[in-house]
């Protein structure tokens, strides 16, 4: 872990109530898709764990909504701004476990993280399928981007407004694959577990003190145990957990 | 030179400042990221006799200035801390520990000072009679009578200085320290978090699942000054000063108030390295108000 100060290069609203921000600084810690920031915004007092989106370079990408007082402020902030960060941490997923074809699935705001994963899982030479799922074309965002990795890709929203109707579950039935990596609502995970035909990893959210072990206020029960979802998580595998 | 080292029941700490129990580990996280060997002591997680998986998620709300943690003391047991978490301790901080030691009972509290007492890098047994977030806590903690007995007993198990944890959600906090003092306590910890709650204006359900939680941060700050101001009045043992110090100034504070050591805890979760950033910060401020030897300044407020 790291603290840093980072300069806002980008913030902005992408979709319903999504925002992009762009952060440039020395973000080394970051080493897997998966990981996570903790932002100190002006004006609240504890900071806001967010997953990395992207990371070329010094400049990071984070997407994230605005659901309440912390990420409605730190919508409000300007290109041009420095924030106080805690960077590294988190375990991120295990990409030697892919096989050739891994599926890669998300929901809503659970999207973002497997935007870097995806790059990565190319990078590394194996052939992503990514289901995505959002409420409607409103709240839909990075579609393209996706697309561009190379990637075969797939949009499901619950009322047809763009890619698939229905439930990122209906799609996944159909298809094959070598591993899954999964981040989104524990609803879509509870429903995609009956049906997983692989292995794989589901990354967990947890309101957060400190972000990097020392509370223990974000810590959930595993088969192996209790677990910081801030340390030895957010990413656990799907043999840990108890549903 | 700025003297900063003070003698706590006995333990001579290179600085008043101690990493508060429940927001420190066992130090582990903290060592990896700066040397704690800096610190006066730590006070560890606390340590029941049976592992606790505490309370269930979520288990986070924010306050203005503060933090809502309602853990329900979940830790790995008072065995799994004397094979595992003291030995690795020593790899990485050399001075002695505060053991926290959080009971149910008499007999807990018997139990859990007789086996840290034997533990050669444990200081201080500091019992935790007023954890915010088990119903014990609140029961324990704000009757005299049973703080009394608890420290009497656990007394008769060890020759480690004994301090009492105490809530600061009683009536008259001068009283059970006093009870603690006549119980043979060695110093009183002065306080634990307050106890608070936050709901969701969405849903009107309570944030936290326990639905109440410990409420810290530097909002608790006066509070828990004018706690030790009054404790301080009330016996004449050591205090260790806890709650909302957010800075060094905040340690001049509680010291003045009648702290002998200062236990930081929330400070340290918002910024990992407040308390490194603290110590360092000590001298300058010291020498800005005319302090030349800490120990000098302990309880000075209460000549006006």
């Amino acid at each position: 872990m790291d603290r840093i100060f980072a300069c806002v290069e980008s913030n902005e609203n992408i979709a319903e109530r999504i925002f992009e921000m762009k952060l440039r600084g020395d973000f080394k810690k970051i080493k897997a898709p998966g990981q996570f920031v903790n932002i100190l915004i002006p004006g609240c007092y504890l900071r806001r764990p967010i997953s990395v989106c992207d990371k070329q370079g010094d400049v990071l990408t984070l997407i994230y909504k605005t659901v309440g007082k912390g990420t409605e402020k730190l919508g409000k902030i300007k290109r041009g701004e420095t924030l106080d960060i805690l960077t590294g941490l988190g375990n991120g997923f295990d990409l030697s476990k892919s096989g050739k074809r891994p599926l890669v699935l998300g929901g809503g705001t659970g999207v973002p993280p497997l935007y870097f994963l995806t790059k990565k899982l190319i990078e590394k030479g194996a052939q992503p399928v990514v289901v995505a799922g959002f409420n409607a074309l409103d709240d839909c965002f990075y579609e393209q981007k996706f697309k561009d990795t190379g990637a075969e890709v797939y949009i499901v929203t619950a009322d047809g407004s763009v890619g698939e109707k229905g439930f990122v579950t209906d799609m996944t039935k159909t298809l094959e694959y070598s591993y899954f990596y999964a981040c989104g609502p524990f609803a879509m995970y509870k429903s995609f577990e009956k049906q997983a035909k692989t292995s794989g990893e589901y990354s967990f959210e947890q309101r957060m003190g400190c972000g990097f072990g020392a509370c223990m206020g974000c810590s959930i029960e595993t088969k192996s145990g209790m677990k910081r979802v801030c340390k030895e998580g957010p990413v656990f595998k799907r043999e840990e957990i108890i549903w | 030179m700025v003297k900063t080292k003070v003698n706590l029941a006995g333990l001579t700490l290179d600085n008043p400042i101690i990493a508060a129990s429940g927001t420190f580990g066992y130090g582990k996280e903290f060592s990896e990221i700066y040397d704690i060997n800096i610190l006066g002591s730590f006070a560890f997680k606390g340590t029941t006799v049976e592992p606790r998986k505490g309370n269930p998620v979520p288990r986070i709300a924010e306050g203005n200035d503060g933090i809502l943690l309602s853990v329900g003391l979940q830790n790995p047991g008072m065995e799994h801390v004397i094979s595992s978490e003291l030995k690795e301790i020593k790899g990485y901080f050399k001075k002695k520990v505060i053991a926290n030691a959080a009971g149910f009972s008499v007999e807990d509290f018997v139990i859990l000072s007789e086996n840290f007492g034997k533990q050669k890098n444990v200081g201080i047994i500091e019992l935790n009679v007023s954890c915010p977030n088990v119903k014990e806590g609140g029961i324990i903690g704000s009757s005299p009578e049973k703080v009394f007995n608890i420290t009497k007993e656990a007394k008769k198990v060890t020759d480690k200085p004994i301090f009492v944890k105490l809530s600061p959600c009683v009536t008259d906090i001068g009283e059970i320290a006093k009870s603690a003092e006549e119980g043979g306590a060695d110093g009183i910890t002065v306080a634990n978090a307050l106890t608070g709650m936050r709901i969701d204006l969405k849903t009107g359900k309570p944030i936290i699942a326990n639905k109440t939680a410990g409420y810290a941060g530097k909002a608790i700050f006066p509070i828990a000054l004018r706690n030790v101001y009054k404790v301080y009045e009330a016996v004449s043992i050591p205090i260790i000063g806890v709650g909302g110090v957010s800075s060094a100034e905040d340690v001049i504070e509680m010291m003045y108030a009648g702290a002998t050591a200062v236990g930081i805890g929330t400070a340290g979760l918002i910024n990992p390295f407040a308390l490194k950033e603290i110590i360092e910060e000590l001298p300058f401020v010291a020498e800005k108000y005319n302090i030349e030897d800490f120990s000098s300044i302990i309880g000075l407020s209460h000549r006006f």
